[in-house]
């Protein structure tokens, strides 16, 4: 088994707000994130698959088909958007880099049909990141 | 849906690598250049990874201003631009980047209670780093 991981970035506003809690509360539980103008950042994602290498290409996956789908599934639907108006998984979910994380995993791993999806490791800025394994 | 999240922090500290039931020489050997009397110091990147259920109303493992009140009252306080050979935590083992990263596991596995502490992660330098879970 060896596992392969694709690097790429994008850049998306959002702000964190939940209708359910009073202002006070949005502003206690997410400070500044609770502004609702909006701020974004500079996401870097990492996704690793895994799988046997093929004896033939030397491939755990093709690298191609991998970044077509991460560009078509991620990157088109991420990249200069703001996340709570235009992606729809964050129309009444919270896009934490939690949530991110894992939408992105949902959008990736039924695409993926060579090798299987092992972690969606996601950066909001350097020095805070999620992993996220598919686990319940 | 469980997830884990890792924030990463910086401090700097000096120390020296000596073992009193060592002879000079001993130390010397073990050690190498870490034994100089006078210590030496290193920026220490701190990574700590908490894990848990991502909560429904918002979104988030834990609340990253906890996990960052507690690491800077209870790591970077203690720790940053400190000597760690005279911190009492060091009284009486040596403080090598293993043993630091065992410390400030426990120290935040008692303290910060909001999320599972799954890791740390020290980066001595760039070329060296540490992980300790917990035994």
């Amino acid at each position: 088994m060896v596992y392969l991981t694709r690097k790429c970035e994008f850049s998306a506003s959002h702000y964190y707000y939940n209708p359910e809690f009073t202002e006070e509360e949005n502003r206690r539980v997410f400070g500044k994130c609770a502004n609702r103008n909006g701020h974004g950042h500079n996401y870097t994602l990492e996704v690793t698959v895994k799988g046997e290498v093929d004896s033939q290409t030397g491939f755990v996956v093709d690298l191609r088909e991998l970044k077509e789908i991460l560009n078509r599934e991620v990157l088109e639907a991420l990249d200069h958007r703001h996340l709570n108006q235009e992606v729809p998984e964050f129309a009444a979910r919270i896009p934490t880099t939690e949530n991110l994380a894992i939408a992105i995993w949902d959008r990736l791993e039924s695409k993926l049909k060579v090798a299987k999806l092992h972690r969606v490791r996601l950066y909001e800025m350097p020095d805070l990141f999620v992993d996220f394994y598919g686990e319940a | 849906m469980k997830a884990y999240l890792t924030r990463r922090y910086i401090f700097s500290a000096s120390h020296r690598l000596h073992c009193d039931e060592l002879s000079e020489d001993e130390n010397r050997r073990v050690y190498g250049k870490c034994n100089n009397a006078h210590g030496h110091g290193h920026n220490y990147a701190l990574e700590v990874t908490v894990s848990g259920q991502v909560d429904a109303a918002t979104g988030m493992i834990c609340n990253l201003t906890d996990l960052d009140d507690v690491v800077r009252r209870e790591v970077l306080d203690r720790f940053d631009h400190t000597n760690l050979n005279l911190c009492p935590e060091f009284a009486s083992q040596v403080p090598t980047t293993e043993n630091l990263s065992a410390v400030i596991f426990h120290i935040l596995k008692q303290n910060f209670t909001s999320a599972h502490l799954e890791k740390v992660r020290l980066e001595e330098t760039l070329m060296n780093s540490f992980e300790y879970c917990g035994s």
